[in-house]
């Protein structure tokens, strides 16, 4: 999987070849990712927006 | 070859183990739900879905757009809905006869305080819904009960519902154990001497021996609310023994795994495929 861009800080991030969307990825600047599929069906990175109201088991 | 899907939003490292386990028994769909279209009525082929959802909003809706398709869906997204509603979940358990802390429901400070005053204290204030101990509250004096329901007021909704619980003594853990299918294969007590205990919440897993009693009770709780698949949380009373506080539909077990050695995703795994063989 090619390099991606942290949306924080701009560096690299390595993420897995298996990567899925939904995974959540911590980037060596404190930022927590979130893996997603783009428009044009890549993988891209996005900010976590953190646990949800309506999360849970 | 039967053909499952796993409908989820965020890939944990239990969907990734349930991932690893479903391709050695079927073909496998990944739907991750927050990036899909689903169609009601019209779905992508499939045999049987297993939900795995944390938004509790994204389960019961993709689990019924499965459902919708014909699919063999685990869990349902009736006991989805359900499980998650902590006075709905009370109600069935009851009428199953299981044993559950008690609990009392009141609409106001006031009622609040005095449903408190009845228990005795301390008392423990939670959500209606709401997973890993977020928003549960002990409070151990009556002006603690006014500030957290003031507060709960506050926030409006369904947090104006206020459901009061006697504190049990239980033994510094409580026990969360897996059911699958009707067994009950692994436990563990969730250590803590913080009396919320919850892994994700910094209490450390150890393997729990699951006895007769137990496995009964748990597999009982599960069917008391049509879940198949479920994690079980329950507590220990110094005199009553097990009190079941809940069911969770969409049940995290990587603790389990680890500290058990129990396969439970591949028994998971097992139990869907099953489900279309029959
Ligand atoms: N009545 C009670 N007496 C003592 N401890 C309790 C009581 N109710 C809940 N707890 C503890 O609080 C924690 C969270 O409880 P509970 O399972 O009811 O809430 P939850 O937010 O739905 O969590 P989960 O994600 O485990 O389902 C657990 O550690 C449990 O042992
Ligand atoms: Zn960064």
């Amino acid at each position: 999987m090619p390099e991606l861009r942290c949306p924080i800080c701009g560096g690299p991030v390595r993420v897995d070849d298996d990567a899925l969307p939904g995974e959540l990825v911590e980037h060596d600047c404190g930022a927590v990712l979130e893996v997603y599929q783009d428009g044009e069906g890549r993988l891209s990175l996005r900010p976590f927006e953190g646990v949800q109201e309506d999360w849970g088991e | 070859m039967t053909v499952v899907a796993l409908l989820y939003d965020v890939a944990r490292l239990d969907e990734k183990m349930l991932i690893k386990e479903l391709r050695e028994r079927a073909r496998l769909h990944l739907i991750h739900v927050p990036s899909s279209v689903l169609e009601m009525g019209r779905g992508p082929g499939v045999d049987a879905a297993l939900e795995r959802c944390v938004s509790h909003y994204n389960a019961v809706s993709s689990a019924a757009a499965a459902e919708s398709w014909g699919a063999r869906t685990v869990n349902t997204a009736e006991s989805i809905a359900l499980s998650a509603d902590k006075a709905v979940t009370q109600a069935l358990l009851h009428r199953a006869g299981i044993p559950t802390p008690r609990t009392m429901l009141a609409y106001s400070v006031e009622s609040a305080v005095r449903a408190a005053r009845d228990l005795g204290l301390p008392v423990v204030l939670k959500p209606l819904m709401g997973s890993w101990g977020r928003l549960a509250a002990l409070a151990g004096d009556e002006e603690a009960v006014r500030a957290v329901s003031e507060h709960r007021e506050y926030l409006g909704g369904p947090y104006r519902v206020h459901y009061i619980q006697e504190y049990v003594r239980k033994p510094g853990r409580d026990i969360r154990a897996m059911c699958i299918g009707g067994e009950a294969p692994a436990a563990i007590y969730r250590v803590s001497s913080h009396w919320i205990t919850n892994t994700a919440r910094g209490g450390r897993a150890e393997p729990a021996r699951v006895d007769g009693e137990l496995e009964d009770l748990v597999v009982r709780s599960c069917e008391a609310v049509g879940v198949e698949v479920g994690g079980v949380d329950v507590v220990e009373d110094p005199e009553r023994g097990y009190l079941v506080l809940e069911v969770n539909a969409v049940p995290e077990f990587k603790n389990i795994v680890r500290v058990t050695g129990v396969n439970v995703p591949g028994l998971i795994a097992e139990y869907l495929v099953s489900r279309v063989r029959r």
